[in-house]
């Protein structure tokens, strides 16, 4: 078992100028005992998985609400893999229709949690997650 | 990555390689005191910078400043960030990098967050290994901000060669509130938000505290009024940076704090190890006092202690840290 604090990365990717959910997600991954590295607004792919290499996180968590999930998240996984990062737990959370999140999942993303989401929901996730794969 | 493959791998310069292993120095890891005595010998290139002062005077503003600056002249930069961790939660808000993220696809940079998890005096609990790591891996410049927690951050200098002390017009009260230790560990002090009013009262209070140490030390610590917004001043600040680097170089002093930080880090070493090897863990220092051992506290301590020695003289002392074969 792990006893050092899990490391998440939180960033927000697209051009939409606000961040209030992201940092509310991250307070609340605080409070639940992580190591929570934010990054600001406007953040390209190349800049997150650069950051979470630089970071060592355990894991990636995007707010996006541009509608350019089905991009984004493909390309942060590709950038990821690339910079050796491919165990990296990816979770999104923001305005992704049921059927897109469905399809993400489905290709091996972690989870992606609509706008309704409690913070203590995704909490929960990223713990039971990590618990589950072998230690780095 | 597995740990054998790290060593070669940071030495060609695999950033991976870097960050994990700052993260094996953070989390304590067995494998880390070897990989680190096999690197540990190469450090001592790197001019280590500590940034300290309180909270929101602009020590992340000034560094990433400071980072386009080096980089202007060719120079590539590591910084340490490090941020407090909550006693009651053990989590973390690392919020530093944000100021420094426009430098992230610069590969002449590299950033790396910390929480103090559980240390205190402003520095994480591998900050020096990890400092070490980034020199080593052959950054010229390393940079360490401290955690702002508004008292002297002491512990930096167990970390860098020497420290700036970041202040503000209006952050923590400015001058009123900086306590007597600070002025023995400062060797630059930069004034920051210069475009804001108050700035010159600020820089007025600290050469008057100033004088009256100096005439004590003959030494004169310089105070530099910058912006790290507009850029006014910021020349000046790292000029003034510079020649008191050069200062400490060519006096002896930069050789004499790496001793002692070397010396400190050791005995920091035997401490932790002590502390382990004596209790375990909590529980186990727990399990071992019966309520009439608590009812006399030196007698318990002389029992555990006398306990301790027993154990130590029948078997060898076994190596804590394991080791590499010599080759
Ligand atoms: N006007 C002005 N504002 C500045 C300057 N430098 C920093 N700031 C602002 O001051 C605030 C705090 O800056 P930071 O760089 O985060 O300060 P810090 O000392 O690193 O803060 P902590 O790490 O939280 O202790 C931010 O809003 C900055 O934009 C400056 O030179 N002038
Ligand atoms: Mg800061």
């Amino acid at each position: 078992m792990r006893t050092d604090p899990i490391r998440v990365l939180v960033a927000k990717p697209g051009l939409d100028g606000h961040d209030r959910g992201a940092k509310v997600v991250a307070a609340a991954l605080r409070d639940r005992g992580m190591e929570v590295v934010y990054t600001g607004l406007h953040q390209t792919p190349a800049q997150i998985a650069e950051a979470a290499l630089q970071e060592d996180v355990d894991v990636v968590g995007l707010s996006i609400h541009s509608g350019a999930h089905m991009t984004l998240f493909p390309e942060i996984k590709r950038l990821l893999d690339a910079n050796g990062m491919g165990d990296v737990l990816l979770v999104g959370g923001g305005i992704i229709p049921e059927e897109d999140a469905a399809q993400l999942e489905a290709q091996g993303f972690g989870k992606l949690f609509g706008p309704g989401s409690r913070t203590d929901e995704i909490a929960d996730y990223i713990e039971a997650e990590l618990e589950r794969r072998p230690a780095k | 990555m597995d740990s054998a493959a790290l060593i070669p791998a940071f030495r060609a310069g695999d950033r991976r390689a870097l960050s994990r292993l700052l993260t094996y120095a953070e989390r304590g890891d067995d494998a880390f005191p070897a990989l680190y005595d096999e690197l540990a010998p190469s450090r001592g290139h790197a001019m280590r910078l500590g940034i300290t002062g309180p909270p929101g005077a602009g020590k992340s503003t000034f560094v990433s400043a400071l980072v386009t600056a080096r980089r202007n002249a060719g120079e590539r930069v590591a910084v340490l960030a490090i941020d407090p961790t909550s006693p009651f939660t053990g989590g973390a808000l690392l919020g530093d990098r944000i100021r420094m993220q426009e430098h992230v696809l610069d590969s002449g940079v590299f950033v790396r967050s910390m929480a103090t998890r559980g240390s205190l005096g402003g520095l994480s609990r591998a900050s020096l290994e990890a400092s070490d790591l980034l020199d080593v891996f052959g950054f010229p410049h390393v940079v360490i901000e401290t955690v702002g927690v508004g008292q002297v951050e002491h512990d930096i200098i167990e970390a860098a060669d020497l420290v700036t002390v970041v202040l503000s017009p209006g952050a923590g009260d400015g001058v009123q509130a900086l306590k007597a230790g600070l002025m023995e560990i400062a060797d630059v002090f930069v004034i920051n938000k210069a475009d804001l009013p108050g700035a010159d009262q600020v820089a007025v209070d600290l050469r008057e505290m100033l004088a009256l140490r100096s005439q004590r030390h003959g030494d004169e610590i310089p105070v530099v009024r910058c912006s790290s917004i507009d850029g006014e001043g910021l020349g000046e600040a790292i000029e003034a940076i510079d020649r008191r680097w050069h200062t400490l170089e060519h006096d002896g002093r930069l050789a004499a704090r790496r001793h002692e930080r070397s010396v400190v880090q050791v005995r920091r070493l035997v401490e932790q190890s002590l502390r382990e090897r004596l209790f375990g863990s909590d529980e186990d220092l727990e399990q071992s006092l019966s309520s009439s051992d608590l009812a006399r506290p030196y007698a318990a301590c002389d029992m555990l202690l006398d306990r301790f020695d027993a154990q130590t003289s029948r078997s060898p002392a076994s190596p804590t840290h394991k080791r590499n074969e010599p080759r």
